[in-house]
């Protein structure tokens, strides 16, 4: 097990053609023939978007869920560097791994879904301050360079001194060194203002996507709609963090045969529980204050979803977390981990899909194939660039007795 | 360490509240006062006959319809305003009945209702869409991403979208014709065309006192309301009927606009950036002092930066 502070990351240097990755190029590929598709044809092409419902899978996956889903770095980073427990050092590179390509996704979907890609630059210039989604953008970009600055050292420290590039380019590795050692003195001095910069951003976006839809109070089924639904989307984003950190610390120690981390998993699910708690007295408190209750048990759609969200991504995961025994238990952490990020995917279709109901069409939406298959082609490619990124770059701490060999 | 985050939302909390305490002027109150142009639709007078459609089809360029104009049959189904046509007419069957006791028929066009205080143009991200001291919400295709965010805000359903151009694709919505009053002084294509004088086009305070002139001197012919004089804040399409608003397909909605929660939130919590320097100087100061710990107590292990 590893104890804090004696983790190693280190390139992990197995073969990268398993039959996983096979899979995931196969998804790929088909999410790559729906996004010619798309950008040949128009988005009506290939996905079930309307006037009355014209955001949907990608909204509420690509990108709501997908920033969600990337808090585990700002997070991590947090309680490392800024809270000085540097006993969590060893999940925060992989947060940040996920972070970074999680946001780099959010804005590859993005492209797909809105309907000039080419002018995804004009809020730069075109600034309303009073539209939440501006907002969005503006931290959204600028988060994303921060990410990219603050993953800068593991590149550093994976090839500082061993830069050899291929022929003819040879002649530049004298260069690039160049460039990676400024680098590496430049952000030993300034790293803490990107960290910062970091959680500051990410607390602004992830509680304004929450704000999004709290233009449209017709809209929005009165069950998620609420004045403190920003506070609500920054809570659960916060607690899925570390969640997501032990969903893919397990996957990874499972599948890529990585270091045991249980010892910074447990404490970390500890958190988790008060997050939890918290969230759910938010949630709960907001239900009772509105009286929003009485739709809890009406049967529709939205109800059922809204009760399933609560028990599968709250209650029954801040159940299992309560006894410490259970946190010991690698099986229940992932269980209760996996519920949770299971739990914030529901609530973010459910506010953004299942929960939005326009009440002059009616109008019901389900996604189309081509949606689907864009998704998941975006979400293979980040697994098969995170296997690539771990594979070269000291990320993940390989397993001990492999490195006694 | 939760509780410094804590204290940092109770501080915004009460920042919050301070902005409630004392309003900026909304959008809408700045032009109530102003004199902006808008449209009354007497649907009492409306008989049903689609030169509006065909007059916004001609004037906006928009494509052939699939059937032609003088077809009343559409009337079978209800209709919504789409990226081919701004504006349709449908029929409504409330119960009303005329001496001879036959069921009649009330006739609502629909279009963009050009709110005072719009959604679509608080939402939008650039602010391509934007109000118009003269009444009209402008759409700028040239600032446009197409996010699409103005269609989920907009409660009338308004916005259409063109999902089939892949890479220029538009915001499609009424104009309210604006180069006509701008630029020609001329009243909008479907209220200059049409026949029964169903569609009036003027200022919008005179209207309004034109609305209300009518409800007087007909108290038995009118539904005692005007749909827009309040609705989501206001909007420039004013509308008159026969029958309450609800048989018409119209929502009923908040007298106070819809965009005014989000906008409270964004200015009170980001004006002037003050609640993100605020978390930036105290997480910079927690870090400070954990880090000064770190150094004095096990200094030998954490020495060299933060990476």
């Amino acid at each position: 097990m590893s104890v804090s502070g004696e983790h190693n990351p280190a390139p992990l240097r197995q073969p990268l053609w398993t039959p996983g990755v096979i899979v995931m190029l196969f998804f790929m590929a088909i999410g790559a023939v729906a996004v010619a598709a798309r950008f040949m044809f128009g988005i009506g092409a290939v996905a079930n978007l309307s006037n009355a419902r014209p955001w949907g899978l990608w909204v509420a996956i690509d990108v709501a869920t997908g920033v969600a889903l990337a808090a585990g770095g700002f997070t991590t980073a947090a309680l490392t560097h800024i809270f000085g427990r540097h006993q969590y050092k060893s999940v925060v590179r992989p947060a940040l791994l996920t972070a970074m390509l999680g946001y780099t996704f959010v804005v590859l979907g993005l492209l797909v879904d809105i309907g000039r890609s080419w002018a995804i630059w004009k809020p730069i210039f075109n600034w309303n301050t009073n539209s939440v989604l501006f907002e969005v953008a503006m931290c959204v970009m600028v988060y994303l360079s921060v990410l990219y600055i603050e993953f800068l050292p593991v590149v550093v420290e994976g090839y500082s001194g061993k830069v050899s590039l291929p022929r003819r380019a040879a002649r530049l590795n004298g260069v690039v060194e160049q460039l990676l050692s400024t680098a590496d003195r430049w952000l030993g001095k300034t790293l803490w203002v990107f960290i910062i910069a970091g959680v500051v951003l990410s607390c602004m976006h992830q509680s304004s996507l929450g704000s999004l839809l709290l233009i449209a109070p017709t809209k929005l089924h009165p069950l998620w709609y609420t004045p403190i639904l920003p506070l609500l989307f920054l809570v659960s984003a916060i607690a899925v963090g570390y969640p997501m950190v032990i969903f893919e610390a397990t996957l990874a120690s499972c599948s890529l045969q990585t270091d045991d981390e249980m010892a910074v998993l447990a404490p970390l699910a500890k958190i988790t529980y008060y997050l939890l708690g918290l969230y759910f007295t938010l949630k709960g408190g907001d239900m009772l204050w509105r009286g929003t209750w009485r739709y809890l048990l009406d049967g529709t759609a939205q109800s059922n979803a809204f009760i399933v969200e609560l028990l599968c991504g709250v209650i029954v995961p801040w159940y299992i977390l309560r006894s410490p025994q259970r946190r010991q238990s690698r099986r229940y952490l992932f269980i209760a981990a996996t519920m949770v990020v299971a739990g914030v995917v529901i609530n973010r279709v459910n506010v953004f899909i299942i929960g939005f109901t326009p009440p002059l069409t009616h109008e019901t939406y389900s996604p189309a194939i081509g949606e689907i298959a864009i998704t998941c082609g975006l979400i293979a490619a980040l697994m098969f660039l995170y296997r690539i990124l771990v594979t070269h770059l000291p990320i993940l701490s390989p397993r001990r007795k492999e490195m006694l060999k | 360490m939760q509780i410094k985050r804590r204290n940092f939302f109770k501080l915004a909390a009460v920042g919050a509240g301070s902005v409630v305490i004392s309003p900026r002027p909304t959008r809408a109150e700045r032009k109530k006062a102003g004199d902006s142009f808008a449209c009354l639709v007497d649907t009492s007078r409306c008989i049903g006959c689609r030169k509006c459609e065909q007059a916004c089809n001609e004037i906006n360029n928009l494509p052939e319809p699939a059937r032609r104009f003088d077809d009343l049959t559409v009337f079978d189904s209800a209709r919504r305003p789409d990226a081919r046509r701004f504006t349709v007419v449908n029929r409504y069957h409330s119960g009303r009945i005329d001496d001879a006791g036959l069921l009649v028929a009330d006739y609502v066009k629909i279009q963009c209702m050009h709110c005072l205080d719009p959604s679509c143009a608080s939402a939008c991200v650039t602010g391509a869409l934007s109000k118009h001291d003269n009444g009209a919400v402008h759409y700028d295709v040239s600032k446009c991403i197409g996010c699409r965010y103005c269609m989920m805000a907009c409660p009338f359903e308004i916005p259409a979208y063109e999902y089939h151009n892949p890479l220029t694709p538009r915001v499609m919505k009424c104009n309210f014709c604006e180069e006509q009053f701008t630029r020609q002084h001329k009243a909008p294509a479907c209220a200059t065309i049409c026949p029964t004088e169903a569609i009036t086009f003027g200022k919008r305070t005179t209207l309004l006192q034109l609305a209300k002139k009518r409800l007087a001197k007909y108290p038995a012919r009118y539904e005692q309301h005007i749909y827009g004089e309040h609705e989501a804040g206001g909007t420039a399409w004013l509308y008159l009927a026969r029958v309450p608003f609800k048989k018409l397909g119209f929502l009923t909605l908040p007298s106070n606009p819809l965009p005014r929660l989000s906008e409270l939130i964004q200015h009170s919590l980001f004006s002037y950036l003050w609640s993100p320097a605020l978390l930036f100087a105290l997480l910079g100061g927690i870090m400070y002092r954990n880090r000064a710990k770190n150094d004095s107590g096990e200094g030998h292990k954490q020495s060299g930066g933060v990476s």
